[in-house]
């Protein structure tokens, strides 16, 4: 079956893994930008950064045939540094008109912390005045369903918010239906040990539906697995859910959510999943 | 939404892996109780004890309410303790 994987972060993986995503049937990868593993010390840090995200990288898995797209922010474990993180904010509408720049993202909380917040708010009003889609992290473990519902009383504050360009990722079961309810995306990332497993999150899609909901991997240079979409389409199809279903989640409802996003010129995959080896 | 997936063939899937899920916490808190010194009154193995206790309710939404037992909570006043505007 053919896939996006809406979440991963390509620059911390191998050009192997590209080439095993793309024998497991991924068309499709959007990156948003992230914690490096340590804390950036400079703009020209993360105008390097940038510029991977938007050259190398998209060549690197156009070698096997996936397409590359991409999001920009400073990460929020770095929003502690508030001068820096302003000089990245104003930095960032260098790169928004590159191919395959989706929006600004992943933006949002870690330890749900006053500067994450200002640091969030002045993200968000940058993506309102360049109309751009946003990508949002949500925090880890204890900290999620604070700083899940921190996070969208952000959001549904600012009236110039189009919920429908919002993409609220990480969701898990004490969260997920906050985020539909108010009209937003959200994702469900399939992690080990401190977000979702397979199998939760096919528990997610039978208890609120498919509407509005995808999953990724979030696939980085921590412990987690890049090829955890098709593993997904695993369990869905064990319990018997059709395949109309299942590619909703995990192909129509990335392109169609991407699709509102100028930076999403999206070519599909030329042979049909009818001829394909599914 | 409607699966096609009856209760007891969900049970059959369920039942080995679930077991075995039971069997890692049973060795984990005896690994814990095991060890030199003492956690008894630690509040994380509370929270693990209130975890467990809270599986054997008879209602639907467990995994969410276990969720909600390891969340901190959220005050709805935040934005005044951070003094940041609406």
């Amino acid at each position: 079956m053919f896939y996006i994987d809406p979440h991963i972060h390509m620059v911390s993986r191998t050009t192997d893994d590209y080439e095993t995503l793309a024998k497991m049937g991924c068309v499709a990868v959007s990156e948003p930008a992230f914690w490096a593993g340590y804390d950036r010390g400079t703009v020209d840090g993360f105008r390097d950064y940038f510029e991977q995200l938007t050259t190398f990288e998209s060549s690197r898995a156009a070698s096997y045939g996936i397409q590359h797209f991409t999001w920009l922010c400073i990460n929020a474990k770095e929003a502690e540094n508030v001068a820096l993180s302003r000089e990245v904010i104003a930095m960032i509408p260098e790169f928004l008109d590159r191919p395959g720049v989706l929006g600004i993202g992943e933006i949002g909380l870690n330890k749900n912390t006053h500067n994450e917040a200002i640091v969030f708010l002045e993200h968000v009003d940058l993506a309102m005045k360049t109309d751009e889609q946003i990508l949002i992290h949500t925090p880890h473990l204890e900290d999620k369903y604070q700083g899940t519902r921190m996070i969208l009383d952000m959001l549904t504050d600012d009236s110039r918010v189009d919920r429908s360009r919002v993409l609220v990722d990480h969701v898990e079961e004490h969260t997920v239906r906050y985020v539909l309810d108010e009209g937003f995306w959200a994702g469900m990332t399939l992690y080990p040990v401190s977000k979702c497993t397979p199998a939760r999150a096919a528990d997610i899609v039978e208890m609120v539906g498919p509407e509005r909901l995808l999953v990724n991997s979030a696939g980085d240079w921590g412990p987690s697995k890049p090829t955890a979409v098709p593993d997904f389409i695993l369990e869905m199809r064990r319990r018997g859910h059709s395949h109309e279903l299942i590619r909703r989640v995990v192909y129509d409802n990335p392109r169609e959510f991407f699709s509102q996003s100028r930076g999403f010129v999206f070519n599909p995959p030329e042979v049909s999943e009818a001829s394909s080896c599914d | 939404m409607n699966t096609e997936t009856t209760s007891e063939a969900a049970l059959d899937r369920e039942y080995l892996p679930a077991r075995a899920r039971i069997l890692e916490i049973a060795a984990a808190l005896d690994r814990i109780e095991r060890a030199a010194g003492d956690v008894a009154d630690a509040p994380r193995l509370k929270q693990l004890r209130a975890a467990i206790a809270l599986l054997l309710e008879d209602e639907p939404g467990r995994a969410e309410r276990v969720q909600l037992l390891f969340s901190r909570d959220y005050d709805q006043r935040w934005r005044e303790t951070f003094k940041i505007a609406r």
